[in-house]
């Protein structure tokens, strides 16, 4: 009986797995090895992949680990991606020195490397496709001293403080307040790893030391879906709120005017943009060195606009 | 107390060797069967260059589930593995890059590193009679935030330390049979399987190993110092947690310190799999690491047959319910 369930189990699994493949021997094959997958940003990186895949009639697979923790598991994802004889293969490296021996083992097979998202600090990645994270931290900068008039407290509920993102989000914005609005204090700057409860009781706590607050930008999805609670939990008025990405949570509290505006990047961009890089390198064409996919800054005036709406996630 | 291991001494082994024999041949002929399947479905599956990358993506994690194995068998939990895993890794980060020493020693401070802190755990357990898995889930906690604290929140790079990536990444195999590239991470997880499985079944710890996890009581009551035992049990575990935290900071070149939450029970599942019951009592190292390989096996093999990721998920649940179903089955049809 057990013997039964088990060959039956393989052959379901068979099953199952080589459907898509008889259709990819033909195809041209670029496996995106991300860093994450669960997240709606993932997902929104995902649709634009899928949408180049789509038009330019190839086979690609996405997949990332689980959390930004798991540097080995994505290795073994790329080794996996590898076995496949890609014809190319687009990577956001959570860790560039752990990924340098088989991005090599890529190099040598002459398969070309795209990076996305982030940068890969090799010169293997023949392109990288991603948001300039510190001049959409300025903008965010400029918009927040729009609203304050120039003057007053503000303070950053980041991400984190050792990724590229985080770094360049929370530099982006300190460095233009300092450079352009000398009437601008920044009074702290915590982080939240991103965790919506976590930066909740990050921002209560900023209140409460300082009531006087004009302002505060949070670095991420939920960096700022925090803020808002954090303000509305402590009831706190007139408190000027910029964000970051969008997402459900994010959207209403934009749309609804407790969150001023936010920036978005362009997941769906930077999908697109890598596997049409992957696309062109395999084809011996040339590709530019740094992709900018883009950024905006939206608030409830403009993110029904078409080209706004068409970059926002749920 | 002699008597005790002497009367239980023939029962107990033909007790092992009986069960032992049929989940493990069961679990290979899972494994095979796996293979085979994959091999079938994508010619990209059964190369040497995919292999190796199965067996090195097994390494970490089959050196933790020795571990896990070593503290199930007693009746245990340990829900530390993995982040006492990156602990260690830390551990030699400091040894060898913050303090610039040379590689015999930071090998040494993982591994006892590994051992003490698997000893706080034993005593949590036998000492303050702590359940398992509170003391266990404390100690992952603790183990984490030190981790943390310890490297500032960044990783600990090993540029500086000749040789450290050869750990995990060198390979001795290869040296001699150039055509089989299989990475000392690889040797090193089987030689980690042999020395544990000799201690489980030739020697006396091993035999108290069993002993505890099928009638702790009866064991205490012939007078053995039951505590000691145990505390032994847990230090040998952490110690083998130092290698995995060896072997994926090698392999990583960097001690990740953010890393080790969820392996665990990857490590758990890869001893369930194999055969060894949450129960106590029962259990082998080779069912173990099969477990860990049918693990790995699967997840590549659904990778490379580019299943979507929320379905290969479901596939390990459902392998994982299914494995231990089919023993108990067989257990109750006895």
């Amino acid at each position: 009986m057990k013997i039964r369930t088990l060959i039956g189990l393989i052959a379901t699994t068979t099953l199952l797995a080589s459907g898509p493949m008889a259709l990819a021997t033909e195809k041209v094959y670029i496996p995106m090895i991300s860093k994450g997958f669960q997240h709606q940003f993932w997902q929104a990186v995902k649709a634009g992949a899928d949408k180049a895949a789509a038009e330019f009639d190839i086979e690609i697979t996405f997949e990332g680990p689980d959390n930004e923790t798991m540097v080995d598991r994505q290795i073994d994802m790329l080794a996996a991606a590898l076995a496949k004889k890609p014809t190319a293969l687009g990577f956001a490296a959570l860790d560039s020195q752990a990924a340098i021996p088989l991005l090599r083992q890529a190099k040598r097979a002459g398969i070309p490397v795209i990076a996305f998202d982030s940068g890969v600090e090799s010169s293997i990645p023949l392109s990288t496709a991603a948001t300039d994270n510190k001049a959409a931290a300025a903008l965010a900068a400029d918009k927040m001293a729009h609203h304050i008039g120039g003057k007053g407290q503000v303070a950053v509920v980041a991400h984190d403080q050792t990724s590229r993102t985080g770094i360049d989000r929370r530099d982006g914005f300190l460095e233009r307040i300092k450079s352009k609005y000398p009437e601008i204090r920044v009074v702290s700057v915590q982080y939240g790893g991103g965790d919506q409860l976590k930066s909740t009781e990050l921002t209560k706590a900023i209140l409460t030391a300082n009531p006087g607050l004009n302002g505060i930008f949070g670095t991420n999805e939920g960096s700022a879906v925090g803020v808002v609670n954090g303000v509305s939990e402590m009831g706190a008025k007139g408190v000027v709120i910029i964000g970051y990405d969008s997402g459900t949570a994010q959207k209403a509290a934009v749309r609804s005017g407790l969150m001023a505006g936010a920036i978005t990047q362009n997941p769906v961009g930077i999908g697109y943009e890598t596997v049409k890089a992957a696309l062109l390198a395999s084809q011996g064409k040339k590709v530019p060195t740094d992709i900018d996919t883009g950024f905006y800054y939206y608030d409830a005036s403009n993110m029904d606009n078409p080209e706004i709406a068409a970059v926002l996630y749920d | 107390m002699n008597t005790l291991a002497q009367v239980k001494k023939p029962s107990l082994l033909s007790h092992i060797v009986a069960t032992g024999t049929h989940q493990r041949l069961l679990a290979f002929a899972s494994l095979i069967l796996l293979l085979f399947g994959f091999s079938i479905a994508s010619p990209n599956f059964m190369q040497t260059s995919n292999m190796i990358a199965i067996l090195q993506a097994t390494s970490v994690n089959g050196v933790l589930a020795v571990a896990a194995t070593l503290v199930i068998i007693t009746g245990g939990i340990d829900l530390s593995v993995g982040t006492l895993m990156t602990f260690c890794a830390v551990m030699a980060g400091v040894v060898l890059t913050y303090a610039g020493m040379p590689l015999p020693f930071g090998v040494l401070a993982s591994i006892c590193m590994g051992a003490l802190a698997g000893l706080v755990s034993g005593s949590l357990v036998a000492k303050m009679k702590i359940p398992p898995f509170i003391a266990t889930l404390g100690m992952m906690l603790i183990l984490k935030g030190l981790s943390l604290v310890i490297s500032d929140t960044r990783p600990i790079y090993f540029n500086d330390t000749e040789g450290f990536d050869l750990i995990s990444r060198g390979s001795l195999i290869g040296e001699i049979f150039p055509s089989l590239p299989i990475p000392n991470g690889v040797l090193i997880l089987f030689l980690v399987a042999i020395i544990a499985s000799y201690i489980l079944n030739r020697t006396l710890l091993g035999r108290y190993t069993f002993a505890l996890g099928s009638n702790e009581e009866a064991v205490r009551l012939s007078g053995v110092n039951v505590d000691a035992w145990k505390m032994g049990i847990y230090a040998l575990a952490g110690g083998i947690c130092g290698i995995a935290g060896l072997l994926i900071a090698s392999r990583l070149n960097s001690a990740q310190p953010a890393l080790g939450l969820g392996y665990e029970l990857e490590a758990i599942a890869a001893v369930v799999i194999g055969g060894t019951s949450l129960a106590g009592g029962r259990g082998t190292i080779m069912g173990t690491i099969i477990g860990a390989l049918i693990m790995a096996v699967l997840i590549n093999g659904l990778r490379v047959l580019s299943v979507a990721q929320e379905w290969q998920t479901i596939v390990t649940g459902v392998i994982i319910i299914l494995a231990v179903y089919t023993d108990m089955m067989r257990k109750r049809k006895k």
